[in-house]
């Protein structure tokens, strides 16, 4: 028994190994945008400074053409703060200082305002309103700043200020920026900034006089998916009252159309991607839900109703471990996984020793029992804990999404569980296939009295591997803590899609339950869109239904000859 | 030695065919027909056997439970089954009773009845009763209500809904009673009767039926000597009037009761004669004693 | 009794079933008296929430004996006759909205509130009909019976029993839950239905109304034991038992198992369908969450605790089980799932033949020793 015990504890391990190879290394991957100026340790010379110095105070003067002259000059100095100061004064939040006459930049503060250096943005205090005055802009001067700022910072040495300055342009396209974009593309190394700067330049030359100029940027912007290349596209095809375009080049309309074609028919691809991916975590988060499942039910023949409480049990273990380690969120999943394996597993072998065990062979009386069960967890928890639902928190490495492009990107959290999803279905296809305790286990599911005639403890393997099942609905609970909320009820939203997968894919098959869940994760996402979540459910459940009374072993059905007498 | 058993396969398959051809081609006899009713569900056993199954396969993952089997049980005669474990008697009962849907091969009841088509309450109601390896009977009823149920009777729904017994059924199930020495367990649950006690009560069972042809898997196992002969006087008082097969282990048990023996092995026939030609047959001898 | 002349030995031996329905009728009399006759004044008089309670209780009761036909008789486990129940329910549902007329809210003649809030032009047309009391009545049995028999149907054809069948019946509730609380469905979506006015053109607020519906459920309880007891002791109820014991035996006896399956689950929704119409009037609310599982499931554990097979034992659990409950609902709410918890693993470990299985025990113990005394 020790030794089985060993090389599955061995295995698991082996597998947290793999996860937390999988978690650590993506973390490095991770890539933070943020356009923090301050944190630029460029080299600062003396002289740029001193040239920041003397003209910082030049900004006040109430001459307009001066102050453009000012803010030309303030672009040219090779000092990162220059940015900083011009989006100060685009955003009115460049002040001075009514007393000394100094400039500041301000940052409202409940009532009052702090204030800055602009030299180096050091805090120099809080003031009240009267004490400063804003420096006023106009409409001239406001774009002559947005020009020179587009123009900073998209032939910034930063690629990271290069491209979310891009995105910024991208959202407005001011004609006026042709000239900075036109440079700034000569001058750009990376290759993905590039299609960008293309597709901006475009997105402006679509409106200018050059016909050719003109067909070639519909051309381009008919091969990109970035929302706003189809708005101008539309913009171009628009009709006026009486439904005739108010373009009146037809080969211009004619391009526009077909472009327009080209970016919907890229985008229905693309949306159907991404169906495809919610199909496919929708059924890995199926495949966790059911294969403990599949295991106590379609090995061993135990109806356990309790089953969506073992899940909840993990999710709240999960929110236990956070509550113990607060300061090492993304670390406490990767423990939470062990913990709930270990918790809902004890849980498991619990019930299995002091219900299950007295009622084989009554599969009725087990369903009725383990919902007793099912319903003494819930309210356990809503003693114990709460009965509200209790804040799981997303470690940092979880959130946010991989974007492939503008139409098609994946949040991480729903990448993250497909392949956990497939790394649990693997390492119990090797527990059951591969160490002695999955040869037991299947020994005595398929002949329980041979089994113990061959000294096989029939009883601790039932206990086993009810709590292997049920560790696993533990592990899918981790899992699940970080797509829906953790409450008393979680369980029970799981459990009835649970058994149907298990049906749907024949019992004693996981195989079977992975395949009959991702069918029915992705069968369930495309129905959606035109059925609506609820109404898509309801269809799945009556398809299964039906399905059930067509091939009543599942899709996988495991044939045998039938022992003779009943 | 190959080649020879093969050639004698087929000198077999030949053999076999022409007894099917005759039976197949029914001849016109205007006769017959205006005697018997021409209507599908009615037994038409005027050309020879009763029940014949002709070429049946039935393969489980692979395996052949039976292999091409034929075999023909003639109205009135009592026909004993032997075989190894595993050599496809009870598959055989479940291929005649509608239980398993045979591969391929045909299973006739009479002339005109195909068995594969029908449903297993069919079958029992067009007569032929079956009696399970393991005593199968209502445990939670009496005894009497387990022969009332069996009872040849119109078994639709709504006429068991409303049904009273009357005075002739009530003679009936006594006289059965008497038959499989219950009486005095009338009223007793079923499940509290001994292993041999419900071995009788199924038998009873199917003589309630009053079925044309009688399967009887293992009926002795687990009966005294005593209890051995009494049934086995019964089955034999039952042939003629009914066609009876019976599956059994027990070799004194088939000598003492059957005219002609089948042994099967491995999914099909491997002899058919009397006891004495069968115990005497090679190839039975070294099945049965091994290589 | 007149069905005696036919069937001499009907409920002969019934001891159970005769006490309980002249305890029926005992309580019928005594709530219509104390309630009805005895001034509000008196300490005598029963108040009218009460009864209303009491005639929910019978309804439930109702509900049980049809589980009870077909689990404790024919062995199907079927956790989705809470479904049953609700439809019913939402037949006179349907029924009770269309004679609120113009006295809704919105006050439109024809259209209940929740569809003129919906912003809907005309009643769907599954709603025709239901302004006539007799269609509704005729709708109360048919639509439960229709659903039984289409999913009996198939599923009893293709032979799916056992747990598989318990889990089906459970999706079934489970779907028809979630299309039920689509405000497409029409039928009141989340709030269901509710505001009724008046039954027949009689109040439902008054309290001559409120006798008049416990005393019909009272009936009803009656009839559909008396009906059930009919069925369990003809020989159908033999064949539906030797089905749950023997099914193969069964069929091979020549009984086409399926339709007797199908009779029974469908009789059994009827009964189901009938116990939901009565249910709503008294609690004046049809909503979704009658159709959830765990509703359907709970009914199971009346039928256990009071005893499978027995019809009265469904009735007992039935009552026993929903006071236990309104009870602790009201004294001790946290305590009401845990003691209901308990109570699934309790009958089902201990009391394999529920409250009437441990008296028969006790009965038989004290019959033995009489025996024994007599013989020594």
């Amino acid at each position: 028994m020790k030794f089985i015990s060993l090389k599955k504890n061995l295995s698991l391990h082996l597998l947290y190994l793999i996860l937390s190879m999988i978690f650590v290394s993506n973390v490095n991957a991770k890539n933070i945008v943020s356009i923090d100026a301050s944190e630029q340790s460029t080299d600062v010379t003396q002289s740029s400074h001193a040239q920041l110095e003397k003209l910082i105070p030049q900004l006040q003067v109430k001459n307009f053409k001066k102050k453009i002259a000012s803010v030309k000059q303030l672009a040219d100095i090779k000092n990162p703060q220059n940015i900083t100061i011009l989006e100060a004064l685009l955003d009115s939040r460049l002040y001075y200082q009514k007393a000394d006459k100094s400039v500041v930049i301000i940052q409202k503060k409940d009532n009052q305002y702090e204030i800055f250096s602009p030299l180096d943005n050091s805090k120099i205090g809080l003031v009240e309103k009267k004490t400063i005055k804003k420096i006023t802009t106009n409409n001239k001067l406001r774009k002559t700043i947005r020009t020179l700022l587009a123009q900073k910072k998209v032939s910034h040495t930063d690629l990271i200020i290069r491209q979310a300055a891009l995105k910024e342009i991208l959202t407005s396209s001011d004609a006026s920026l042709l000239p900075v974009l036109q440079q700034a593309k000569t001058n750009e190394s990376d290759d993905s900034q590039k299609e960008l700067l293309t597709l901006a330049i475009a997105l402006i030359e679509v409106d200018s006089k050059d016909r050719s100029t003109r067909l070639s940027a519909i051309k381009i912007l008919g091969n990109s998916v970035f929302p706003r290349a189809k708005g101008k596209l539309e913009q171009v095809l628009m009709t006026n009252e009486q439904g005739s375009f108010i373009e009146q080049d037809k080969d211009i309309i004619k391009a526009s159309q077909k472009a327009l074609k080209r970016i919907d028919s890229k985008l229905s691809l693309f949306s159907n991607l991404e169906t495809l991916f919610f199909g496919l975590s929708l059924g890995s988060v199926l495949l966790l839900a059911a294969i403990g499942l599949s295991i106590t039910f379609g090995v061993m023949g135990v109806i356990n109703m309790a089953h969506g409480e073992l899940i909840m049990l993990g999710a709240y273990t999960t929110y236990l471990v956070q509550q113990a380690m607060p300061n090492d969120i993304g670390l406490s999943l990767i423990v939470a996984i062990p913990a709930a394996f270990i918790v809902s597993g004890l849980f498991g072998i619990a019930i299995e020793r002091g219900v299950i065990r007295h009622l084989y062979g009554r599969p009725l009386e087990t369903l009725l029992a383990t919902f007793g069960i099912s319903l003494l967890l819930q309210q356990m928890v809503r003693t114990l804990i709460s009965a509200q639902n209790v804040p799981v928190i997303t470690p940092s490495w979880l959130s946010g999404s991989l974007v492939f492009n503008p139409a098609f990107a994946i949040t991480y959290n729903r990448i993250y569980i497909f392949f956990f999803a497939l790394m649990v279905f693997a390492s119990l296809m090797l527990i059951l296939k591969k160490t002695s305790l999955g040869l037991q286990v299947r020994a005595v599911a398929q002949n329980r009295s041979m089994a113990t005639a061959m000294g096989i403890k029939t009883q601790w393997v039932d206990s086993l591997t009810f709590g292997l099942g049920s560790g696993v609905a533990g592990v899918a609970g981790v899992a699940l803590s970080q797509l829906t909320n953790v409450g008393p009820n979680l369980g029970q939203a799981y459990i009835i899609d649970s058994f149907m997968v298990v049906v749907f894919g024949g019992v004693e098959n996981l195989w079977g339950t992975l395949v009959a869940a991702m069918t029915l994760g992705i069968t369930n996402k495309f129905l959606e869109p035109w059925a609506g979540a609820v109404m898509s459910k309801i269809i799945v459940l009556i398809f299964l239904i039906i399905f059930i009374q067509k091939r009543p072993n599942g899709l996988f059905p495991q044939k045998g000859r039938s022992s003779g007498g009943h | 030695m190959n080649s020879f058993s093969q050639m004698q396969d087929k000198v077999r398959d030949v053999l076999r065919r022409d007894r099917t051809f005759n039976h197949t081609i029914v001849e016109e006899d205007v006769f017959l027909q205006g005697t018997h009713s021409v209507h599908h569900n009615t037994l038409d056993a005027s050309h020879g056997p009763v029940l014949y199954l002709e070429d049946v396969s039935v393969s489980f993952d692979g395996f052949k439970a039976l292999n091409e089997l034929s075999l023909y049980i003639d109205d009135g005669e009592l026909r004993c089954i032997i075989g190894p474990n595993g050599a496809g008697k009870t598959t055989m009962m479940d291929v005649i009773t509608g239980k398993t849907r045979p591969d391929t091969g045909l299973v006739y009841f009479g002339q005109t009845m195909d068995l594969t088509q029908m449903a297993e309450h069919d079958i029992a109601i067009a007569g032929i009763g079956r009696k399970f390896q393991k005593p199968t009977i209502f445990p939670e009823h009496s005894v009497w209500e387990n022969l009332e149920l069996a009872m040849k009777t119109d078994k639709g729904v709504w006429h068991t809904l409303f049904t009273v017994l009357t005075s002739e059924q009530k003679d009936r199930i006594e006289e059965v009673m008497l038959i499989i020495g219950l009486q005095e367990l009338c009223y007793a649950r079923a499940d509290l009767l001994s292993h041999g006690q419900k071995q009788w009560l199924e038998i009873g069972m199917l003589l309630m039926q009053d079925p044309r042809v009688l399967l009887v898997d293992e009926p002795v196992a687990g009966m005294t000597h005593q209890e051995m002969d009494r049934t086995a006087e019964l089955l034999t008082s039952l042939a003629g009037k009914h066609s009876v097969v019976v599956v059994e282990h027990d070799m004194d048990f088939v000598r003492s009761i059957a005219s002609q023996v089948t042994v099967l092995h491995e999914g099909s026939v491997l002899a058919e004669g009397t006891m004495d030609e069968v115990q005497n047959n090679q190839k039975v001898i070294e099945v049965y004693l091994g290589e | 009794m007149i069905i005696n002349h036919f069937f001499p030995q009907f409920m002969h031996k019934d001891t159970g079933g005769k006490l309980l329905l002249s305890l029926l009728a005992l309580i019928t009399i005594i709530v219509v008296t104390f309630n009805f006759l005895v001034a509000e004044s008196s300490a005598w008089h029963m108040p009218t929430y009460m009864v209303t309670l009491l005639g929910k209780y019978l309804c439930l009761a109702l509900l049980a004996i049809a589980l009870d036909l077909v689990w404790g008789y024919c062995g199907i486990l079927s956790l989705g006759h809470a479904a049953f129940f609700a439809l019913g329910g939402y037949a006179m549902g349907m029924y009770l909205m269309r004679q609120i007329g113009d006295r809704g809210v919105y006050g439109n003649p024809e259209l209940p509130d929740f569809m003129v809030f919906l912003n809907w032009s005309e009643l769907p047309w599954y709603w025709y009909g239901f302004e006539s009391f007799a269609f509704t009545a005729l709708m109360i049995l048919l639509v439960p019976g229709l659903l039984a028999y289409v999913f009996g149907w198939m599923t009893f054809r293709s032979r799916v029993t056992g747990v598989y069948l318990s889990i089906m019946t459970q999706a079934l509730t489970y779907a028809l839950m979630l299309a039920f609380f689509r405000n497409e469905m029409g039928l009141g979506g989340n709030n269901g239905l509710t505001d009724f006015k008046d039954i027949l053109g009689f109040s439902l607020q008054s309290d001559g109304t409120r006798i008049v519906i416990f005393s019909l459920s009272a009936l009803a309880l009656a009839m559909g034991y008396i009906a059930s007891r009919f069925i369990v002791e003809s020989k159908l109820g033999k064949t539906v038992v030797a089905i749950r014991d023997a099914e193969l035996r069964t069929r091979f006896i020549g009984y086409k198992v399926e339709n007797f399956k199908l009779w029974i689950f469908v009789f059994s929704a009827m009964l189901a369908g009938v116990a939901g119409a009565l249910y709503v009037p008294q609690v004046g609310i049809i909503n979704p969450g009658e159709f959830s599982p765990l509703n359907s499931i709970e009914l199971a554990i009346w039928v256990a605790i009071g005893g499978r097979g027995t019809l009265f034992g469904a009735v007992i659990g039935a009552l026993l089980v929903n006071y236990a409950k309104t009870y602790f609902t009201g004294a001790l709410p946290e305590f009401w799932l845990f003691a209901l918890g308990t109570l699934f693993i309790v009958s089902t470990l201990y009391l394999p033949k529920g409250i009437v299985g441990l008296f028969e025990r006790f009965q038989n113990k004290t019959s033995e020793n009489k025996l024994e005394e007599k013989t020594a």
